[in-house]
């Protein structure tokens, strides 16, 4: 009765679903080429492009892939597997480390391929920097992982494209993965309580050199909180109504 | 004998439940013991209370009132110890591993489960053991879901209508192999509404209808308590006055040769009949099959009475 024979054979069937694998993997991917390898030698602020974008893409990319490991759940819900499941001895502990697990390699998989992506457009970052940003990013990505819970709990399979598309996009736009938003007054305030803002700061420690401040840390604990509070509240709904 | 020794023995153990869903009464009041060993077919119309009933025992639902007890335990203990599995009557398998993958899965969860290459072997899937869970037709993936009940090797298996996607052949299968489980001395509950089924693989039938249990015991009482049989037979030179003499014929039909009785004790009837008349032949017996019995049992009064 262990954990691990489970846990192995869900992260082999989330690097199995080939759909799944481009569209988390493939897209920031090709997105990154495509920009930064028309813009290889140009320089944005004084920073050359490539590095700017691939940052921005790490972040980018590592959201997508978090969000998209627990929304996996919703597809399960869908064919009563979760209700299977429930009639096994499998505890609900070892059921969301093994969906959170399998999000973060995918995660940890964008990043690498991104990382190397970066490497061949000559791309420079020192072993202790690219170790903080990826650092950074893991840490950030909590909250993400567990909003992709909450989604495949509430979401059916049909509305889960869109919807998932639609979330990375607008935590992308607003943490400004593709590009920044307001940098002052109000509405620059409000942004920096989101949580992909400071997925995207960062990335940008590759270049500004500067950590995390204390706001970074609680605005992530906050969200994590919160959300895993609703990610329970949804399973239990979730559960109960079958 | 320790108090959990003493729990198994009690076997399955349910006391007044009851379960609504909004306005829908859907189990109201079921008490039922079925001890360690048994094989109990739970039969009983669309909407009888079969599926609430099931979901309560596996603890995927909670009883509005009224408790049930798996040797011992409560369902959610019963199912971590992995004393409990079931084939659910709806749902499908994930994607994305082989049929071989997904049982080494299942059987890495339990504590005591069968070799994946016996269970494979049993429920003839070895064959496709190496495709993609989503790459198998309705009745391949009946069979498979069959198989990760089977793996766990519970002490309680129960299977909601199993064998509604199987042809007859693999439906002839699927209960071969159940009946092979069930002779491990393990404990095996099926609903179903096919009276054959019940009549053929259930030691026990426990009717229900409306949410309640209309009738409980072994499958040759419950057709008794309908109990008439027919004979049909054709009897050259009869006499209608010698069928009157027959014991146990409450009624009887005579055209030309051709005659129909309808008994209460079809066997004396027929012993004596062949007695008169040795030369009838074209004998048959029909009993009065479960489906009137099942009929009979599960008619709603308040329509019988319109």
């Amino acid at each position: 009765m262990t954990a691990a024979t489970y846990t192995r054979y869900e992260v082999l069937r989330c690097f199995r679903n080939v759909r799944f694998f481009i569209f988390s993997l493939g897209f920031p991917l090709i997105l990154f080429y495509l920009v930064a390898g028309s813009n290889r030698h140009a320089t944005t602020d004084g920073i050359k492009f490539p590095l700017y974008y691939m940052t921005g893409m790490m972040s980018w990319g590592a959201m997508t892939a978090a969000l998209a490991g627990g929304a996996r759940i919703a597809a399960e819900r869908s064919v009563g597997w979760t209700r299977q499941m429930r009639l096994t001895p499998l505890s609900v502990r070892t059921y969301f480390q093994a969906k959170i697990l399998s999000g973060y390699l995918l995660a940890c998989c964008s990043i690498i391929l991104l990382s190397l992506a970066g490497l061949s457009l000559g791309v420079h970052l020192s072993i202790g920097k690219w170790l903080t940003v990826v650092g950074l990013i893991l840490v950030g990505l909590i909250p993400f992982t567990v909003l992709g819970i909450v989604l495949g709990h509430v979401l059916s399979t049909d509305s889960m494209g869109p919807a998932l598309g639609g979330v990375t996009t607008l935590f992308a736009l607003l943490g400004g993965s593709f590009g920044p938003l307001a940098q002052h007054g109000v509405f620059h305030s409000v942004i920096e309580c989101i949580p992909s803002y400071w997925l995207v700061q960062a990335g940008k420690i590759a270049y500004t050199g500067h950590g995390w401040p204390a706001q970074a840390w609680i605005v992530i604990a906050v969200w994590s909180v919160v959300l895993v509070r609703l990610a329970r509240f949804v399973y239990r709904r979730d559960t109960a109504r079958v | 004998m320790t108090a959990f020794d003493a729990g198994r023995r009690d076997g399955i153990l349910l006391s007044g439940l009851v379960k609504s869903y909004g306005p829908v009464r859907a189990v109201q009041g079921v008490d039922l013991h079925i001890a360690p060993g048994e094989t109990v077919a739970m039969l009983g119309p669309n909407g009888a209370g079969k599926s609430t009933t099931i979901d309560m025992i596996l603890g995927l639902s909670t009883p509005d009132s009224g408790s049930v007890s798996l040797f011992g335990l409560k369902p959610a203990d019963a199912v971590h110890q992995g004393l409990v599995a079931a084939m659910l009557q709806t749902g499908s398998l994930i994607r994305d591993l082989s049929v071989r993958e997904l049982l080494v899965v299942m059987a890495s969860l339990y504590p005591k489960p069968l070799a994946v290459d016996e269970v494979l072997e049993i429920t003839g899937t070895t064959e496709f053991a190496q495709r993609r869970t989503h790459k198998l037709s309705g009745g391949q993936t009946q069979r498979v879901r069959f198989a990760v009940a089977l793996v766990a090797n519970p002490d309680l298996l129960v299977l909601d209508e199993p064998t509604a996607a199987l042809d007859v052949e693999a439906r002839r299968d699927f209960w071969a192999v159940m009946r092979g489980f069930a002779e491990r001395g393990k404990t095996v509950v099926f609903a179903t509404h096919y009276l054959e089924e019940a009549d053929a693989y259930a030691e026990r039938i426990v009717v229900m209808a409306r949410g309640t249990v209309v009738a409980d015991g072994a499958t040759a009482e419950i057709k008794a308590r309908v109990g008439n049989r027919t004979i049909r037979a054709t009897v050259p030179g009869v006499q209608r006055a010698d069928l009157e003499q027959l014991p146990g014929v409450v009624a009887l039909d005579v055209r030309a040769d051709a005659i129909t009785l309808t008994c209460s004790d079809a066997d004396a009837a027929l012993h004596r009949l062949l007695r008169a008349y040795p030369d009838a032949h074209g004998i048959e017996v029909r009993g009065a099959g479960l489906e009137e019995a099942f009929m009979e049992l599960t008619a709603d009064p308040s329509e019988v009475a319109q």
